[in-house]
């Protein structure tokens, strides 16, 4: 097609602005909406969604090109059943009494949500931002990486239509059919939205923070995985093994080097060597480095892939690798190996003691991943707290692989697709993104004076109040003669009203 | 001084004395009169601002003439890139805007074959008149009493003696009129085999919006089809998914000969009716297709934002909207009902066209008043002044929607004092 002879205005920005008034309506009657029938919208959401785990999987693959279909599925499994499951016994809908405090806290779910969708993890994300906007009584719309766009509609449409059936509003669940940059930019300025949730890559973070509304972004991450000299070697190699091949290392929770103890690093190789992983030989580690790290950074078609496709590409043969570990001297910025990958390469480096190893971690992360995850293999408290205090993490998982530890799936932490990378990071939000985050309280607060008594504020509902007594209206023209019946009749129709209200 | 760079007006009042010196002497003392000091300056959205920098929000829209807002920014978009190109046109030869509205329009309307372009509602009711009389060889037109179709020559015979005897424009050997929802009336009218049309609008705004009665518009096209008359259906007001459907005619499931649309599809911008004629009805288009002209009539700036105006109304996003709206003021005013039951005492509503009832003759004009004063512009209905015209915009935001209300709800003690200096007076 040939330029248009007339201007025209962006039709699909249009479009996309008539979705946030429809999140807007759908939101305000989501707000209408008590405990029991929130959670029967979760609940129905979530098994529509589960139920769709494996399809998903497949085509999330299959579109992407990136990933492992059995992870996809489990995460799937996780991000529906799973977080519907950890988060049944908790009400985010009714309000909070504190009789101690003499404070009632009634919620505020925080309206539109626009939400950000990366490539990498696509179907689950949507998944997941899903069922918490849900819980929390909001209205979402899901803008899906253009890598990834036909799967995350298709499955934002069944989630919407499970809702619908489950007595959700109309316009609670809509996806941008056709994003791009330049209309995202332009779309997550607009005033309409409440917050932004912003999971992908660094400039759709700053994006976020730059549109004026509120907005949680989070940033890259580039984990340390230390082995100490306490750990137990072979249960630390398979779940770093475990972990790294995890989907093929799409989770930011990867880990992208290992640091081992010298006197454990040989048995740690070996054991890791025995889980399937491929050690490197210099010549190796050399051509993945050259492979991996292009003038314009990571090369993307190496995200999500095997790590067989990734040593072919490279020019070795490492046919059942499970991940490809790469040895390196120097753990600063400068070594290209030791930054973000999402892909199942794994830096490994020794250190003599965990003042190394910190000094270590710190410099891998000092350019990339702050804010972010790190993980640990220990017995040993002291290096265990050391290792915390000093990385710019926020969160370590410790004896569990990174990939699911850090996210929550294998700790008690929020289990989440969306890792707060706090201040460090960038970003506003510093724990694993869970349904809290997605709204506020409005707080009712009493004198604190002990003559004050606070009210009884249980059983009341905010949603469903009994009717205050109206004084009757009347547009009655005064006459003496007439008024003393008119009040008399009134009286009697009041208590007729309030006997029938009362009912 | 408010200086428009083209004239200059000192005040507000000196807009008024010119308005009344050069203008509308009348339309300028009643406003006055009725406590509705109203000149729009700006206009956005759902919302004008009078001259004196107050806002109202509008839910009059002149009859759905605003049915998107005021000044749309798509639609104001498309008509500033249309005005880089195209002006009004030729209306003797074929042109791509004309086609392509008459194609998508003929699209969103089963039934219908050619769409005939107007710059306004009552000529395209003359066009629907005159293609009915052609179709059918027959003189007579049949319409409700105090049924709107315009003031042009054909259009105005249909309407009410206040705007034909006046004129010396009443022709009631021709047109005849029968009272709404009485289907043994309209038989009676019917029944000569004489008739060259029933001329309807779907729900009769300007006499408030009275719901047609259940099968009452199925009863009347059953009987223009068994005494050989058409059915036109004025869709000016109902049309344009107000009523939930494209067409107020689709919501009711009855099938009309020869429809009319205008006001909304101009987007408020630039003046375009169409009327859209059935295979037989519109045989003259193939027969002499010059045996009507208008010159202004499709437009081609006009025909450009009426395309617009029909692909914004056909998103999934605006038919969801106006669901919301709908069932929004429906609950609404149940509420608002319960608690100011001694005035206001019905609500007529199909989709986003609503008549409030107040049960004082002249209610409604002081309850325009009254929300007049807090902020909200609704007309009463001129020819039943207990009903004020609800009419809220197929966009209307939840938030906007919940601030109207409450305008509403705050304005009813101002309106029941109206009411009682009103009854004093009497």
């Amino acid at each position: 097609m040939s330029e248009a002879l007339l201007k025209v205005p962006d039709a699909a920005l249009e479009q996309a602005r008539m979705m946030l008034d429809r999140a807007r309506w759908g939101a305000t009657r989501f707000q209408k909406l008590d405990s029991a029938t929130t959670q029967r919208i979760v609940n129905a959401v979530a098994a529509a969604a589960h139920g769709k785990a494996q399809h998903y999987a497949e085509w999330a693959v299959r579109e992407t090109g990136m990933g492992v279909v059995a992870h996809k599925r489990m995460k799937n499994e996780a991000c529906s059943k799973g977080l519907a499951e950890t988060y049944s016994g908790e009400n985010f809908v009714s309000p909070r009494i504190d009789e101690a405090k003499k404070i009632v806290e009634l919620p505020r779910p925080a309206g539109v949500i626009f939400a950000l969708i990366p490539v990498t993890n696509p179907v689950a994300t949507v998944y997941f931002k899903t069922l918490l906007a849900l819980m929390t009584r909001n209205a979402i719309i899901l803008s899906p990486h253009p890598g990834a766009k036909a799967c995350c509609a298709d499955a934002a449409r069944m989630l919407a239509d499970a809702a619908k059936a489950a007595g959700a509003p109309d316009g609670v669940i809509q996806v941008l059919e056709e994003p791009n940059i330049p209309l995202i930019e332009k779309l997550i300025a607009d005033e309409r939205i409440d917050l932004i949730v912003a999971t992908g890559g660094p400039s759709v973070v700053k994006a976020a923070y730059r549109s004026g509304n509120p907005a949680y972004g989070v940033g890259p991450g580039n984990a340390p995985v230390l082995v100490d000299d306490t750990a137990d070697i072979k249960l630390a190699a398979k779940r770093i093994v475990t972990s790294k091949a995890f989907d093929n290392s799409i989770l930011c929770t990867n880990e992208s080097a290992a640091l081992a103890f010298t006197s454990i690093a040989e048995s740690l190789l070996a054991a890791m060597k025995a889980e399937g992983a491929h050690i490197c030989t210099a010549e190796e580690t050399q051509k993945l480095r050259q492979l991996l790290f292009t003038e314009n950074g990571f090369n993307v078609g190496m995200i999500g892939r095997d790590g067989s496709v990734i040593a072919k590409e490279a020019g070795f043969a490492a046919p059942d690798a499970r991940i490809l570990v790469t040895p390196v001297d120097l753990v600063q910025p400068e070594e290209k190996l030791v930054r973000e990958k999402l892909c199942p390469v794994l830096a490994f480096a020794r250190v003599s003691n965990i003042d190394q190893a910190i000094s270590a971690a710190r410099s891998m992360m000092r350019n990339s991943g702050a804010g972010h995850s790190a993980a640990i293999h220990s017995r040993n408290e002291t290096n265990i707290m050391a290792f915390a205090a000093a990385l710019p993490a926020l969160r370590m998982a410790v004896n569990a692989g990174c990939s699911l530890g850090a996210s929550g799936y294998e700790t008690n932490l929020g289990p989440s697709m969306t890792i707060g990378t706090g201040f460090a990071g960038g970003s506003s939000l510093s724990e694993n993104l869970t349904p809290q985050h997605l709204m506020q309280y409005s707080r009712i607060a009493y004198n604190k004076d002990a003559s004050e008594t606070f009210g009884r504020f249980a059983g009341l509902d905010p949603l469903n109040l009994p009717k205050a007594a109206r004084p009757a209206a009347s547009l009655v023209v005064s006459n003496p003669e007439t008024d003393e019946l008119r009040r008399e009749l009134r009286k009697i129709i009041l208590e007729e009203l309030n006997a029938v209200l009362a009912a | 001084m408010f200086d428009y760079g083209h004239f200059r007006f000192e005040s507000k009042q000196a807009l008024f004395d010119k308005a009344i010196t050069f203008w509308n002497p009348d339309k300028t003392k009643f406003w006055q009169k009725a406590g509705i000091d109203l000149v729009i300056d700006r206009r956005e959205g759902y919302c004008l601002h009078d001259m004196s920098g107050r806002r109202l929000i509008d839910l009059h829209l002149n009859g759905g003439t605003y049915n998107l807002g005021h000044r749309h920014p798509e639609l104001v978009e498309t008509l500033k890139g249309a005005l880089d190109y195209f002006d009004i046109g030729n209306h003797w030869f074929p042109s791509v805007a004309r086609a392509a509205l008459a194609e998508s329009l003929i699209k969103v309307s089963p039934g219908m074959k050619y769409a005939v372009f107007a710059p306004g509602g009552a000529e395209a009711v003359d066009i629907a008149i005159k293609s009915a009389r052609y179709a059918t060889k027959r003189r007579k037109i049949v319409s409700i009493i105090k049924g709107y179709h315009g003031h042009s020559g054909l259009s105005v015979a249909t309407g009410d003696d206040r705007f034909t005897k006046i004129f010396l424009s009443d022709q009631p050997e021709t047109f005849i009129q029968v009272p709404f929802n009485d289907i043994a009336a309209m038989e009676t009218a019917l029944k000569g085999n004489d008739c060259a049309a029933l001329i309807m609008e779907t729900i009769p705004a300007t006499y408030g919006f009275p719901i047609p009665k259940d099968g009452y518009l199925n009863a009347c096209k059953a009987l223009c089809e068994k005494y050989g008359a058409m059915y036109i259906a004025d869709e000016v007001q109902t049309g344009l998914m107000r009523t939930g459907a494209m067409w107020g005619w689709q919501a009711y499931g009855v099938q009309p000969d020869i429809m009319v649309t205008a006001k909304g599809l101009s987007g408020g911008l630039y003046p375009i009716s169409a009327c859209l004629v059935n295979e037989k009805t519109g045989e003259w288009l193939n027969e002499d297709g010059a045996a009507h002209i208008s010159t202004s009539g499709g437009a081609e700036l006009g025909c450009i934002v009426g395309h617009k105006v029909i692909e914004m109304l056909l998103r999934k996003e605006t038919i969801a909207n106006v669901d919301m709206v709908t069932e929004f003021f429906r609950e609404g005013m149940k509420e608002m009902m319960e608690r100011h039951g001694d005035i206001f005492t019905g609500v007529r509503q199909k989709g986003v066209i609503l008549g409030l009832e107040f049960n004082h003759p002249e209610g409604a004009v002081s309850v325009s008043r009254a929300l007049y004063e807090h902020g909200v512009w609704a007309i009463f209905s001129s020819l039943d002044k207990r009903v004020l015209q609800w009419k809220p915009g197929v966009l209307l935001t939840a938030r906007l929607c919940q601030e109207i209300l409450d305008r509403f709800d705050a304005a009813m003690p101002r309106a029941r004092e109206l009411l009682r200096s009103a009854d004093k007076v009497n």
